[in-house]
């Protein structure tokens, strides 16, 4: 602990766990300790990071329940206090506090369930551009496609799952219940793209993670169609064509 | 087997036939779109994005008159004129600019 820790820092860790005492300095009008006020306030700092939680986690909440995602969440909370004062970056360490939640370690899906909410967060507030047109493709001379490459949009990201983090996602999100049949066996790739103002999530036909990845790493058309075909030989490049464009997931030919 | 490398005419042929299905459907995101007050159910607003957002709490009643949703661009003014998917119950309006009815308990 640095010598120097001023009242803030000693504020701020009161705040955080009821354990610690009130600190010194904390009075009411009547110049005696507050404990009750610094009590309310505690008791607000934390009630709001974990609305804050709830509103950019629901699928999570509705799948472990409101009770326990509060418990959850102020367990977060006190653990990861925020770093920033912009509030709505916070709660991205999230993921990786419920893979290694112990209590959680019979459901190993949630973290990534909670990857793709972080990804659509993300994703949502990304900076504005206008996706490819579909036209400049298809202006390319046929000799040059297999050697096109992809500029990604910014609000673009890509999901990997061995969990069926899409279908999760849509049944405890978008389509509260709904009661669809979710096979858990089945893993699943999502796209997240935000073309205009609304954030879009994709799932990825067979092949289409390998492709997908291939061409935001920057390879050309079709190498990343050959190790596509070679992962899966399920792949339909032009199906996965016409998902990249429809969902806007790049921005220019580079 | 190594990474073979697709031949240029199977690379063409795919973005044709992905081009020719996509100039069927105008993608959603080239229709322009306009803010609509006062038509959407409650916690159903577009504006809800996450915390720290201006508009964090969603709306809390049916039609709430300062919350919006996208709508494509004209469709707005349709809302509690035209029938079936427009109709909004009680004489209620959709509006471009925010309106002061359906607003929730303070």
């Amino acid at each position: 602990m640095p010598a120097s820790r001023g009242f803030s820092d000693t504020f701020g860790d009161a705040l955080l766990s009821a354990n610690v005492p009130v600190p010194e300095g904390v009075v009411g009008p009547d110049g005696q300790p507050a404990p009750k006020r610094f009590n309310v306030y505690r008791n607000n700092v934390v009630v709001s990071l974990c609305e804050a939680m709830a509103a950019t986690y629901p699928a999570i909440q509705n799948l472990v329940g409101e009770e326990y995602f509060t418990a959850l969440a102020r367990e977060f909370v006190t653990q990861h206090p925020p770093t920033s004062a912009v509030m709505l970056w916070y709660g991205g360490d999230f993921p990786s506090f419920i893979d290694a939640f112990p209590p959680l370690a019979d459901y190993p899906y949630l973290g990534d369930v909670a990857r793709l909410e972080w990804s659509w967060l993300v994703s949502y507030h990304s900076a504005d551009a206008a996706p490819l047109d579909p036209a400049v493709l298809g202006s390319l001379p046929t000799e040059e496609l297999p050697e096109a490459r992809f500029q990604a949009h910014p609000a673009t990201q890509l999901l990997s799952s061995l969990w069926p983090i899409h279908t999760l996602v849509e049944a405890n999100r978008f389509s509260v219940g709904s009661n669809k049949p979710v096979d858990m066996a089945s893993g699943e790739a999502v796209l997240v793209t935000r073309p205009d103002v609304d954030v879009a999530l994709t799932a990825l036909r067979a092949g289409g993670d390998v492709f997908f990845k291939a061409l935001l790493d920057g390879e050309a058309l079709g190498s990343a169609a050959s190790m596509a075909l070679e992962a899966n030989e399920g792949f339909d490049l032009s199906e996965n064509l016409a998902d990249a464009l429809k969902t806007g997931a790049f921005a220019a030919l580079m | 087997m190594k990474n073979k490398a697709m031949s240029a005419a199977v690379v063409a042929g795919a973005v044709a036939t992905a081009l020719a299905g996509m100039s069927a459907s105008i993608p959603a995101h080239a229709q322009a779109k306009e803010k609509c007050y006062g038509v959407s159910l409650k916690g159903k607003n577009d504006c809800k994005a996450g915390p720290g957002t201006t508009c964090a709490g969603t709306s809390t009643v049916d039609y709430q008159g300062n919350a919006w949703t996208l709508v494509p661009k004209g469709d707005c003014v349709k809302f509690g004129v035209d029938g079936g998917d427009f109709s909004l119950p009680d004489g209620r309006k959709g509006s471009l600019s925010e309106l002061d009815r359906d607003l929730p308990e303070a």
